[in-house]
């Protein structure tokens, strides 16, 4: 790419490694923001994670940019530094708003301060909790943080440190997110509309909404701490309690991860079956969402409608993979075991009997006034504001950003089919309902395609009883249902990875709900909620 | 009363595979006899009880979905009686536990518990409810719902099958039904504090 190599002349500082498609940048501390600043101005506007790392001796953290131009390319601009009781790094909150949230994350599990940023609370833990858990040298002994057993106030979030750092030492300033005089609601933690344990603050003004302040933590597993304990067969069986409803595709990101890493030769019918389950849980997925988010401005019909047609898919993932929610499918170098014989048989039945199904769908409600009426109008999100956020998939979609990775960067049988990501242009809450309804059309397209042409041979690669990832950085991105998936793992060579990140889509989702709900009512917060249709134990991890 | 002779009407007692934890029970019970007015009244009762169980909805995460698969149309544990999902911990007699209680949860679910009118019940749903499960190398996952609140039916499976989840319900409606009424838990007797003793309570904020 001509375009980076000019980019980085005017960086003498930078040290940059290219490796099929990923960029590695490896930057000094205090030139990160300008680092950052000089990338973004140069079409790569696109921050999608923010990775911590604990390098035992210094701690850094990897940002990880792409461009919404030439989205195949992959930059990870790295930095670190020694210092461990205080470590900080410039704040990048002015340059994207999906930031807000990462840098937090970071603070949660690393200690690292951003400056400038103003809110640095913990984001997944109590803000009571001692240590940063993923740390190589935490101490994990349950005495330390005991399980607390009393019913408490949900008051402990008031305080928000912001961090400014001094020449010598550093000093906190304490000021709340709210003023006292505001009206501010607690919707959730155990709340059946927040899809999951959720908690929202909401600042009201009579029935319109003022701001929104998301917790998160009520389903942290610490799953990216427990990888590292694990090998490497045994995280595949994590990831699919990562984002459940789209476990079989997060699965398959690891799985292709690894597979790269052993550069190991995956039979043409595992890549085949693993795209026609793929898009079977995004089919199931899809349907469970629609069903919600109708369920969500009172149609419960639809919901059970949804669930009715989610049972055809269980019933033939039962059959081939043993388990009804959680397939666990796939494995690395093919699928577990192979198709069951009635497979294709029922997945050719089901393929018209959905269409006819989706038929009725958009009879039932998406032309139904009473819908329309508070679909229409409400929870615009612009493509600007998505590509800030980050928030991809069906959401970034509606809003009119192409960022289907199954088209940007095809993996397993994608290159094989032929299909159209789906595109809208407004981003409001219908763009985005019906949105959902034409990728099932599009999926079921794929399977069509697929189901009678899977090819005949092995269902696995042989793979050693003890797999070690040689030494590096190995990156897949996946499209599941929500959005882009990304796993990053850092190996030393060791059965066990030496650092697992995950991308979450559902996190920046729950960001858009920031940004589109002042102004709107406290009804139709639930509504735009649905329509986001985030998974909120893939937030937590 | 034996075991053998508790009937409920949607499921044969031959069909019931546990019936130790129950036989103890009901022996314990039944120690030192029953009056059979009381008994008699109790029967009614429980039979009652034993249909029309009101769940809270509780989710928070996997085992939801097939919490909500056994809502729909295909399990519907309407069927049962059990179809009132509450979302008021007030109105509700069981909290349906369905997905892992991590630190930062442990006490909304304490506090969900002790919202609830007595005579209650708690079904531990999953793995990670009955031990951690998957989680059980995680720092931050309780290992176990019992820990906190005492749980009436364990219900294994990442995540169980809706069937399985029928099955532990109707462990709970037999058990509901060799209770007696009169003797369990009533309610905390609430007591009408001043503001001083509230003040103190409080560990003196206000001062």
């Amino acid at each position: 790419m001509n375009n980076l190599d000019s980019i980085f002349s005017q960086l003498p500082f930078a040290e940059v490694v290219n490796k099929d498609n990923i960029v590695a940048v490896t930057v000094p501390k205090d030139k990160i923001y300008e680092t950052l600043n000089l990338l973004k101005n140069n079409n790569f506007d696109y921050l999608r994670d923010i990775v911590g790392m604990d390098y035992t001796n210094s701690l850094g953290v990897i940002y990880n940019l792409s461009s919404t131009q030439k989205p195949e390319y992959l930059l990870l601009v790295k930095t670190s530094i020694e210092d461990r009781e205080n470590p900080y790094f410039d704040s990048v909150i002015d340059l994207w708003d999906s930031a807000m949230l990462y840098e937090r994350e970071v603070h949660d599990f690393f200690g690292i301060t951003f400056k400038n940023n103003p809110d640095m609370r913990r984001l997944f833990l109590r803000q009571d909790w001692k240590g940063y858990p993923l740390r190589k040298d935490y101490d994990d002994n349950p005495n330390i943080n005991p399980v607390p057993l009393e019913n408490e106030d949900l008051d402990d979030m008031e305080q928000l440190p912001q961090i400014e750092v001094n020449q010598d030492k550093s000093f906190e300033e304490q000021h709340s997110v709210f003023q006292k005089e505001e009206y501010v609601v607690n919707f959730g933690p155990q709340h059946p509309a927040t899809h999951g344990v959720l908690h929202l603050r909401v600042s009201l003004d009579g029935e319109i909404i003022k701001k929104i302040d998301p917790n998160f933590g009520y389903i942290h597993r610490g799953i990216e701490k427990m990888s590292e304990c694990y090998t490497y067969p045994q995280i595949l069986h994590l990831t699919d309690r990562l984002d459940y409803l789209s476990g079989a595709i997060n699965r398959h990101a690891v799985c292709l991860a690894v597979e790269k890493g052993l550069e190991l030769e995956v039979p043409q019918r595992a890549h085949h079956i693993r795209t026609i389950i793929d898009e079977l849980t995004r089919v199931a997925s899809h349907l469970l969402g629609w069903g919600c988010m109708c369920m969500d401005m009172g149609a419960i019909t639809a919901f059970v409608y949804g669930m009715r047609d989610r049972e055809k898919i269980m019933d033939i993932f039962e059959e081939t993979c043993g388990g009804r929610l959680m397939a666990n499918y796939s494995v690395i170098g093919g699928v577990m075991a192979d198709i069951h014989p009635n497979f294709q048989k029922k997945v050719k039945e089901f393929i018209p009997y959905m269409r006819k199904m989706l038929k009725e769908h958009h009879i039932l409600f998406t032309g139904n006034p009473i819908a329309r009426g508070r679909m229409d109008g409400i929870g615009h999100l612009s493509r600007e504001q998505a590509i800030s956020i980050g928030a991809t998939g069906p959401v970034g979609r509606a809003s009119g950003w192409s960022n289907d990775t199954r088209k940007i960067q095809p993996y397993a049988a994608y290159d094989k089919v032929n299909f159209t990501e789906m595109l809208r242009k407004d981003g409001m809450t219908f763009d985005r309902y019906v949105i959902r309804l034409d990728e099932i059309e599009e999926s079921l397209k794929i399977i069509e395609q697929l189901v009678d042409n899977i090819p005949e041979g092995d269902f696995t690669a042989k793979t050693k009883a003890v797999i070690k990832l040689p030494e590096g950085e190995y990156f897949q991105r996946v499209e599941n249902a929500r959005g882009e998936f990304c796993v990053y793992i850092d190996s030393r060579g060791d059965k066990y990875p030496y650092r697992v990140k995950f991308r979450s889509p559902s996190l920046t989702l729950v960001n858009v709900l920031k940004h589109i709900t002042p102004g709107t009512k406290v009804a139709d917060l639930i509504m735009l909620g649905g329509s986001l249709d985030y998974v909120i134990p893939c937030i937590d991890r | 009363m034996e075991v053998g002779k508790i009937k409920i009407k949607n499921m044969k007692n031959e069909d019931f595979k546990d019936n130790e934890y129950l036989e103890k029970y009901v022996e314990e019970l039944r120690a030192n006899g029953v009056n059979i007015v009381v008994a008699k009244l109790n029967d009614l009762i429980n039979w009652g009880r034993s249909n029309s169980v009101w769940p809270l909805t509780f989710g928070t995460s996997c085992c939801a979905i097939e919490f909500m698969s056994l809502g729909a149309a295909r399990y519907d544990f309407a069927r049962f009686g059990w179809e009132v999902t509450r979302n008021s911990p007030r109105q509700a007699d069981v909290i349906f536990c369905c997905g892992t209680i991590v630190h930062k949860m442990a006490p909304v679910l304490k506090r969900l518990y002790d919202q609830m009118a007595e005579p209650k019940y708690v079904m531990a749903f999953g793995a990670c409810t009955i031990s951690g499960g998957p989680f059980k190398k995680s720092y931050h996952t309780v290992m176990g719902i019992d820990k906190i609140i005492p749980v009436d039916i364990y219900i294994p499976g990442c995540p169980p099958r809706p069937d399985a989840m029928i099955y532990g319900m109707m462990q709970l409606a037999r058990k509901i039904k060799i209770q007696e009424f009169f003797k369990l838990p009533k309610e905390p007797d609430i007591v009408e504090m001043n503001e001083n003793q509230i003040i103190e309570e409080k560990g003196g904020e206000n001062e």
